[in-house]
């Protein structure tokens, strides 16, 4: 096997934001959260996310406010490194090596940091004061430290420094401890740790009061304790409030200690007066259970982040305000992964009951589909309906759902959704209470391009139904409606997997160690297959030239047959987790299972050699995986990674981390892109709109609202915001900016010159455009001349980071017009105005505008 | 914060008739005038002038009803013996009808005794008609011939006897005063020409004739006899068009409806069915209470009148809109203008439109299940039930309860009358297949939870011996349509030609099966 050094496993988008508690800052308007190895700047206003800090090198698992710099925050990871970010910025400030599981750091500035310590040879973890040292390097070494607590949980929400950093109170199992920073004196509590009692008493997380002397800690039985008189051993008080059925999972309080928030697996945030525990405040149905809360500082926000990666920002407590949302993992990805072909959105299972469509590009949730339509009822051990298949066809239009909860008896329930072009969304048209007697164990579209789909629906009771879309008589006002049409079935075995060919011509279904092949327009049985031993686990069928060749995995084979002379055409031993053909291209990908591994080998079915293999791509088996299309071709052409130049291979570990392929090209210039750092003015997040608007009025003062305001308006109006392709509308951004840049240019060229260029715009705003005294040419010339590199680059580049856009913003690349921009002043004011009209045509290719501009001029030079 | 998302009730496809155009329209009717006969009605004959007076013969008298009189406003009772066929002329002056004495009578409409009497047939005659002009009068008879009488004579102009059995149905063309129908129990239609001295057209019905009927165009003639009802095309010589069998007894009368859109028959079988004349489909199904043996349309559809074997005259109004109008200003609340308030305001241009929060509308057990108040919840939805009769709402309910694992709570704690109300639902609806697993869950709980009660209250012992009762009913039902099902299989696989070799011991026990089968009556299924 060949090592493939430009080809790169890369974690993409869809991780854990939940992780730890999200800080916000000083001023309310960054909401700062961890997201596997690096740092999430959101506004908390906009829900944009505004800059990722990276740097460290594996997962980040702390983070907290510098309290001597509220602009600085601190940064943990188990890479063993402190950093201390500036957050407007972005930058890297400071940089210490140790190995941390967790860190705090009490009011006066001190950092505590939970880390593994040895002792009688079992790793313990320990709370450790870590005093910095004042130094203004960039790379810091720190080696001493104390060990404040010998053993405590490796979760923060168990640790709590209270009234300015006196003391300090850690939970684990069924015992508090308190510590005395000053008086370096230690209390230990210990509630019921017999039998039944003890896990109803375990402590589940810990809150100081910061200004009282009080603890709040949540236990596994849903009751809150508040502790007084803690620095006495003997005397110390408690009493008790109960509201949750469950355990706590977070406890806060406000920032001036007036009320104490809580919440658990309800997904109810709880508020509590402090002194008046009987009256409270709850706001329900915040969407999944709560891990975290978090306050800001002047107690204005609260913030819950949720199981489902989501984190939520609650104005004035009651107002959800925004809504950050991750890729939902779940407890596992039930259905198959897939790619929306209108939205270009990997489309999975999300919360429980949905459908999620979550943009690769932009990292980020477009939507949530509810699919179940019920209420969510947050209980533990209660059998919930949840999706466990889903389907797409071709062209978008219809989706198909099965919903399923194994109580007693299973209870299934198959749904197809039509894609409404008016509301942009999928929309419920024919509900099918149980369709099969079992287990449904596949679906798939057929994929012909007519208007007429047939969706093939395989279950474990023996038997697969093909169902179409039956038009109505025109007498009824009623819809179309999808019913059965056919029942298949073969020996009464149980069929496994199901799969059209390219051309929707025959369906394969594999019962058993059998592979029947059918057609679907006379819904006969063509021929049978088998290689047996061993049931099949996969189809798929070749695509494009090697559509002859039908792939099918069994336990320890991969075989491939020929489907004109049907026969065995090549099997070899391997153990195939996943087939996955891809759709644009002839290659199949085959990810193997070997011992805790998983390799990965794309190849021909046509081909003997495999055109790319990789051995040990990750631990754990992958089930779930999809080939999505590029919105352009890359042109690599090294052969090894030529098989990612149509489309791009995504695929989800047994730990449900969203890995894909970068080749080295892509990844030099997305590093690139990373490097320039923008800063962040003061006034307005950093969002494209305003790095497009905001420089623009800022660079042009005298430039009427009027046409600002119209280019806000079209630039809004590309339709439902969550829903319009981000890349499309982010090039139409960028290209339109480049635009203005180009023409800007001038303006600090001829600033001497102010007063008549006001003049001139004065001019220019009252009077339709006056003739022009340049030649043709420089007219033509006029648009935006864009070489195609450029072009391609622009629209290449995923929104990983709007930092590129400044680059873009610095570098001025068209030399040649911004010369004989310089020699006609007067259409600085009036060119943007057709481009702010067309703004669609622009995306697609720069020649249009040329165009525009044309006629224009031509009309004026005579 | 998402809002409650509320019960979803399933919405079960409708069993039985779909609603289309033409149910509504024929469901339109009050509710049936039933007027007692002496005797089996045989014909009704409308009068072709306003007011559309009918003629019903019975017995021994013909009755004329005025358009919505109960009683019979002249009555011609100068028959020997019974009396058939009473029609009347296209001015609506005269009447003709036939008697099993073999005498022809006509009538004055507005006289009393027969203004003439024919007499030439031997045997009972059945039909009789006059022709399109007016002034001759065709008859036909049980001694097998037809003939054509004249009026202001009282002669005999032309007797056919071609037919091999009694004439049973005949009728003249409206345009042609020369031409004329006749159908017999010899199984032929046959088409007299008055000036040729025999048929000129001859059809085969396959059953013996019972009821003729023309198109207005005169195109298409339409026969009924035994089950069926056959369409056939004039202008083609004769050539059966359509073959309808849709009555599974004797067709008796045939009759055309709303201009001609719709062919109405009615049969012994009870049922009067309305066909669509364009494709032939029945559209409309109305049942009676006895075999029917003559049906009449008025003009416009305004009434159905039937006449039965039992002596029954049965009479359907249409619903006329001030009817219904009544009806509605009765339900109207006195307070419509205050919930109207202010929602007629149409904005003006300048006005900004500040949209009002869309509140959402929970139903009652909606917002008990919202506070987790189960048991209310199911009260409120058997309350519904009980007061809609809708089984989806409570099913529904029951459902939600089952999917939160609250079910058992919301059962347990009931007393007497409550208990009751639940073991009745179970009872009226556990044979439902849509609602069986969901109930069947809930009718365990319920015994779980009130096992130790058994014994206790005579209303729930009571209760339950009645669904024992139902489940024993059941399962032998349900074994007997497992026996129904493995014959039909047997059926099947012994019709199909077997492709492929199955285990030998099998075959075997299938061919044994099939030498014992019973032959299925065709009723059976």
């Amino acid at each position: 096997m060949v090592a493939h050094a430009d080809t790169r496993v890369v974690h993409r988008g869809g991780s854990k934001i939940n992780f730890r508690a999200p800080v916000i800052t000083q001023d309310s308007r960054f909401l700062i959260c961890v997201s596997g190895e690096c740092i999430k700047v959101f506004s908390t206003s906009t829900e944009e996310c505004i800059h990722h800090l990276q740097g460290h090198k594996e997962l980040v698992t702390g983070l907290v406010l510098n309290p001597s710099n509220h602009l600085q925050v601190f940064s943990c990871s188990e890479d063993g490194t402190i950093r201390l970010w500036d957050f407007t910025d972005g930058i890297l400030i400071r940089v210490t090596l140790l190995r941390i599981l967790s860190m705090h750091v009490s009011a006066k500035g001190d950092v505590f940091l939970v880390m593994p310590v040895k002792r009688n040879k079992k790793e313990k973890f320990g709370l450790v004061s870590l005093n910095l040292p004042p130094s203004v390097e960039q790379h810091v070494m720190v080696k001493g430290h104390t060990i404040v607590f010998q053993s405590v949980s490796t979760d923060p929400k168990c640790i709590a420094f209270g009234q300015g950093g006196e003391y300090v109170a850690s939970v684990k199992d069924n015992v508090l401890h308190v510590y005395f920073l000053n008086k370096k004196t230690f209390y230990r509590f210990a509630l019921g740790t017999s039998g039944e009692m003890a896990a109803r008493n375990a402590f589940t997380c810990v809150a100081c009061h910061p200004k009282d002397d009080c603890i709040a800690t949540g236990h596994g039985d849903g009751k809150i304790r508040l502790w007084r008189n803690f620095n006495q051993e003997k005397e110390y008080t408690f009493s008790t409030v109960h509201w949750h059925h469950s355990g706590v999972n977070a406890l806060c309080f406000t920032p001036e200690g007036t009320n104490l928030l809580s919440g658990g697996l309800e997904s109810v945030l709880v508020q509590w007066r402090y002194g008046q525990e009987g009256q409270k405040d709850f706001l329900p149905r915040l969407g999944s259970s709560i891990k975290e809360i978090v306050v800001s500082p002047d107690g204005s926000l609260f913030c819950t982040s949720h199981t489902d990666n989501k984190i939520t920002v609650i104005k004035n407590c009651t107002k959800v305000s925004a809504v950050i949302q991750g890729l939902v993992h779940g407890d596992g990805v039930k259905t198959a992964l897939m790619v929306d072909p209108r939205t270009k959105a990997l489309v999975l299972n999300g919360k429980p009951g949905h459908l999620q469509f979550y943009s690769l590009q932009r990292d980020q949730q477009l939507y949530n589909l509810d699919i179940v339509q019920q209420e969510y009822i947050n209980q533990s051990n209660l059998d919930q309906f949840e999706v466990v298949k889903a389907a797409l066809d071709s062209r978008g239009s219809w989706l198909a759902t099965v919903e399923q909860r194994s109580a007693k008896e299973v209870e299934i329930s198959l749904k197809l959704w039509a894609f409404d072009e008016h509301t942009q969304s999928f929309v419920l048209n024919t509900t099918i209470s149980a369709p099969h007697d079992g287990p449904i164990s596949e679906i798939c579209f057929s994929p012909s391009s007519q208007n007429s789909t047939t969706l093939v629906s395989v279950s474990l009771d023996g038997h697969f139904k093909a169902w179409q879309l039956t038009q109505p008589d025109p007498s009824d006002d009623e819809e179309a409606s999808w019913s059965c049409d056919f029942v298949g079935d073969y020996h009464s075995l149980e069929p496994k997997c199901c799969c059209f060919s390219a051309d929707g011509s025959l369906l394969a279904v594999s019962f058993k160690e059998v592979v029947t092949v059918w057609s679907p327009a006379s819904w006969d049985l063509l021929t049978t297959l088998s290689q047996p031993p061993g049931a099949i686990q996969d189809l798929c069928f070749g695509r494009l030239s090697c559509s002859k060749y039908l792939l099918g995995a069994t336990d320890k084979n991969l075989c491939c047959w020929n489907l004109l002379t049907c026969s065995l055409e090549w099997s070899t031993a391997l153990d195939v987790s996943l087939l996955l053909a891809d759709p644009l291209s002839e290659n199949v990908a085959a990810f193997c299972g070997a011992e805790k591994t998983t390799d990965l080998f794309v190849f021909r079915p046509s081909e003997p050699r495999p055109h790319f293999s990789q051995q040990a791509l990750c631990t754990g088996r992958v089930t779930r995986a999809v080939f999505a299309p590029r919105d352009e071709p890359l042109d690599g052409c090294e052969e090894s990674s030529q098989w990612l130049n149509r489309s791009q291979l995504y695929f989800l570990t047994h730990n449900m981390e969203l890995l894909t392929f970068l080749t080295k090209p892509e990844e030099e210039r997305l590093m690139a892109l990373s490097k320039q750092v923008p800063t962040i003015d003061d006034s307005v997040a950093m969002t494209p709109f305003y790095l497009l608007l905001g420089k623009h009025r800022k660079r042009v003062p005298c430039n009427d609202e009027a046409d600002d305001s119209r280019l806000w308006g079209e630039s809004w109006n590309f339709g439902v915001p969550n829903l319009a392709p981000g890349n499309h509308v982010m090039s139409s951004c960028v290209s339109s900016m480049c635009l203005l840049r180009d023409e800007e240019q001038p303006t600090e060229v001829e600033m001497e010159s102010e007063k008549e260029e006001e003049d001139s715009e004065e001019e220019g705003a009252s009077v339709p455009p006056r003739p022009e005294h340049e030649s043709s040419d420089t007219g033509a010339k006029l648009g935006p001349v864009l070489t195609k590199a450029e072009h391609r680059e622009l629209r290449g580049v995923k929104k990983l980071d709007y930092s590129w856009i400044r680059g873009l913003v610095t570098s001025n690349p068209v030399v040649n017009t911004t010369k004989q921009m310089v020699k006609t002043p007067k259409q600085r004011v009036k060119t943007p105005k057709p481009m702010a009209k067309t703004p669609k045509p622009m995306v697609k290719t720069p020649k249009p505008m040329v165009k525009t501009t044309k006629p224009m001029v031509e009309t004026t030079n005579p | 914060m998402a809002s409650f998302k509320p019960t979803r009730i399933q919405v079960y496809p409708k069993l039985g008739e779909k609603v289309t155009q033409d149910t509504l329209y024929w469901k339109n009717y009050k509710a049936p005038v039933q007027i007692k006969e002496f005797g089996a009605i045989t014909s009704i004959d409308f009068s072709p002038l306003a007011p559309h007076t009918y003629a019903v013969t019975a017995s021994t008298r013909v009755h004329i009803y005025g358009p919505f009189s109960q009683e019979p406003v002249k009555t011609f009772t100068r028959f020997k013996d019974t009396a058939y066929s009473g029609r009347f002329r296209s001015d609506g002056q005269l009447l003709v009808a036939g008697c099993e004495d073999s005498a022809v009578r006509l009538f004055d409409v507005s006289g009393r005794v027969a203004i003439r009497m024919f007499k030439g047939h031997t045997k009972a005659v059945h039909v009789a008609d006059f022709t399109s002009h007016g002034y001759q009068i065709l008859t036909g008879s049980d001694d097998y011939t037809c003939k054509l009488w004249d009026i202001p004579n009282s002669a005999e102009l032309t007797s056919y006897k071609e037919h091999t059995d009694y004439i049973r149905c005949g009728i003249t063309s409206k345009l042609n005063r020369d031409l004329f129908f006749t159908g017999s129990y010899d199984h032929t239609l046959k088409l007299f020409d008055a000036r040729v001295d025999k048929s000129v057209m001859n059809m085969d019905h396959g059953q013996p004739v019972e009821s003729l009927l023309l198109y207005p165009s005169e195109g298409l003639l339409v026969s009924a006899g035994g089950r069926y009802v056959k369409v056939w095309d004039l202008l083609k010589g004769g050539q059966p068009l359509v073959s309808l069998k849709n009555h599974h007894k004797t067709v008796t009368s045939l009759c055309l409806g709303s201009n001609g859109q719709r062919l109405l028959s009615a049969s012994l079988d009870r049922h009067v069915k309305v066909y669509s004349t364009t494709n032939y489909k029945v559209v409309h199904n109305f049942d009676y209470a006895a075999s029917i043996l003559s049906l009449g349309l008025a003009p416009d559809d305004e009434s159905i009148v039937v006449g039965m074997t039992n002596g029954i005259l049965s009479i359907k109004h249409k619903r006329t809109p001030e009817d219904s109008k009544g009806a509605v200003q009765q339900k109207r609340q006195p307070a419509y203008r205050i919930f109207v308030k202010g929602k007629n305001y149409v904005p003006k241009q300048e006005d900004y439109l500040v949209s009002k929060p869309v509140r959402q509308y929970l139903a009652k057990y909606d917002k008990l299940l919202r506070k987790f108040n189960v048991s209310k919840a199911l009260d409120e939805a058997m309350e519904q039930w009980t007061r809609l009769r809708k089984s989806e709402i409570p099913m529904a309910v029951i459902k939600e309860l089952d999917r939160r694992g609250t079910l058992k709570n919301a059962l347990a704690g009931r007393d007497e009358k409550e208990l009751c109300q639940l073991l009745s639902f179970v009872i009226m609806n556990l044979v439902d297949t849509r609602f069986t697993a969901t109930l069947t869950t809930m009718a365990e709980m319920l015994l779980d939870i009130y096992q130790s009660t058994v014994g206790m209250s005579s209303l729930v012992d009571r209760q339950l011996l009645r669904l024992q009762e139902l489940l024993d009913k059941e399962t032998e039902y349900q074994q007997e349509l497992m026996e129904v099902l493995g014959m039909l299989d047997v059926l099947f696989a012994s019709a199909h030609p077997r492709k492929e070799v199955t285990l030998p011991g099998r075959d075997v026990c299938l061919c044994s099966i099939v030498v014992h089968l019973p032959i299925l009556p065709c009723g059976y299924l």
